[in-house]
């Protein structure tokens, strides 16, 4: 008995090292990667760091015993497609893991057709099947709204969405549920389920990038597949971001990608036909500005 | 009588939290999980019904228990066991088995003994519940 006595009174903490916490929980590594790797995004950055500070603090109160309810996690990402909220999503797992919010860290990505079925009862288990899976990590529902849609009645997304309610109450220690989508789409979506709103701490809204931004994205992209720009071919990058950008269906960097993606592919039938002789790793590598300036962007077509 | 089989039956019953952890150990071990049921206590009565698929791509153990608590809801006056398959030799085997939930009464077994040719016996036992129908032997 005295001795359990003596084991209780080492085990109460009187004092936490906020410093210390933070170092230990390895969450500095992924901010700074998120700063590194992410290009523009400040406001969604400042906003990850405001939340991972505010679940530090919750943590320590924990320990000192001044906490006892555990936070409401759910988020909502709210953007223009290509804004960078999936890849937000996964270092969000990634930080609520180190934090020690969620047991495991994984991220499950999921869209309208994976939690409704197609005939009635279909969709409670498909449903609970995608929430089980997600336990313990992240659960990403990609355009979210689609799952409500009041013009037709016998749409089975309302029951999709009874059941995710009640796991987000009931299972908050087990899953952080993440909505994503279209900005407006998402408000309206909020507006008609007000359930929803009030079980979600965290609207975090992505800004489109700027045309510099879009550009060093671009930058980026290439190095990482083993490519490189020269001056012409970068101005040329400049120019159909400008253009490119006044057009519909303009998908922020995902339209990017898809632009260096058919640059690559006109590069390559460029050095096939030219090449006489042997050739080295920078010619393979080098994307010339008529690469992009091919583009049906600049004779006014559009890229999709 | 208290019903004991599969492993830790020497164990008082577990909470669920403990019950999270042995699961947990499990699925780290890259066993699929599944959840069964019964009425017939009969230690010769493997085959118990299942409730849903065995969970093989759930990495956490709080699928398990949520799948548990809903079984209890329904089945809560049955047993309830949680098995673990293994398999890496190429088939699915047991790894182990554990009793999660039972009924508030246990009546025990009925041990009846025959006598037969040359004054041997033979043993049987019947449970005292599955007089009454499949469905209705506990409350």
């Amino acid at each position: 008995m005295e001795n359990e006595g003596k084991e209780k009174e080492s085990e109460i903490v009187t004092e936490v090292n906020l410093k210390e916490d933070f170092q230990a929980s390895g969450v500095a590594d992924i901010l700074a990667e998120l700063d590194n790797s992410l290009i523009g995004l400040t406001p969604v950055k400042t906003r990850i760091k405001e939340t991972a500070s505010l679940l530090l603090v919750d943590k320590a109160r924990e320990k000192l015993g001044l906490v006892n309810e555990s936070p409401t996690l759910h988020m909502s990402f709210s953007g223009n497609p290509g804004t960078g909220k999936t890849t937000v999503a996964l270092k969000m797992a990634n930080l609520l893991f180190r934090l020690g919010y969620v047991r495991k860290g994984h991220l499950v990505t999921v869209t309208r057709d994976d939690l409704v079925g197609q005939y009635i009862g279909h969709t409670a288990p498909k449903t609970k099947e995608v929430l089980k899976k997600a336990m313990g990590g992240v659960l990403f529902i990609d355009e979210a709204y689609y799952l409500y849609r009041p013009e037709n009645e016998r749409d089975y997304g309302q029951e999709a969405i009874e059941i995710l309610l009640q796991v987000m109450e009931n299972n908050r220690d087990d899953l952080v549920v993440i909505l994503a989508g279209y900005k407006d789409k998402m408000d309206k979506f909020f507006e008609s389920n007000p359930g929803f709103r009030s079980r979600i701490a965290h609207h975090i809204d992505f800004p489109d990038y700027s045309n510099n931004e879009l550009l060093e994205i671009a930058e980026v992209m290439v190095a990482s597949m083993n490519y490189q720009f020269n001056e012409e071919s970068k101005k040329a990058m400049a120019e159909y971001i400008k253009i490119r950008k006044k057009q519909p269906h303009f998908a922020n960097a995902r339209s990017i990608r898809n632009a260096i993606d058919r640059a690559r592919l006109r590069q390559a039938n460029r050095v096939f036909n030219n090449s006489k002789g042997p050739i080295g790793a920078s010619f393979l590598s080098q994307i010339e500005d008529v690469d992009i300036r091919q583009s049906r962007v600049f004779s006014g077509g559009i890229d999709k | 009588m208290r019903v004991t089989q599969g492993t830790f039956s020497f164990l008082p019953d577990f909470t669920d939290q403990q019950i999270h952890e042995q699961v947990q150990y499990c699925i780290d071990n890259g066993w699929a999980v599944s959840i069964e049921y019964t009425d017939d206590p009969h230690p010769r009565n493997t085959y118990w019904e299942m409730w849903g698929h065995p969970m093989f791509d759930n990495p956490d153990a709080a699928a398990v228990v949520y799948e548990l608590n809903e079984c209890r809801k329904v089945y809560g006056s049955y047993y309830i066991r949680i098995i673990a398959f293994d398999s890496s030799p190429g088939w699915e085997s047991i790894r182990l088995s554990f009793i999660v939930n039972r009924p508030a009464e246990e009546p025990g077994f009925k041990l009846s003994r025959t006598e037969v040719k040359g004054r041997n016996i033979q043993y049987s036992i019947t449970p005292y519940s599955s007089d009454k129908p499949q469905g209705s032997r506990y409350k």
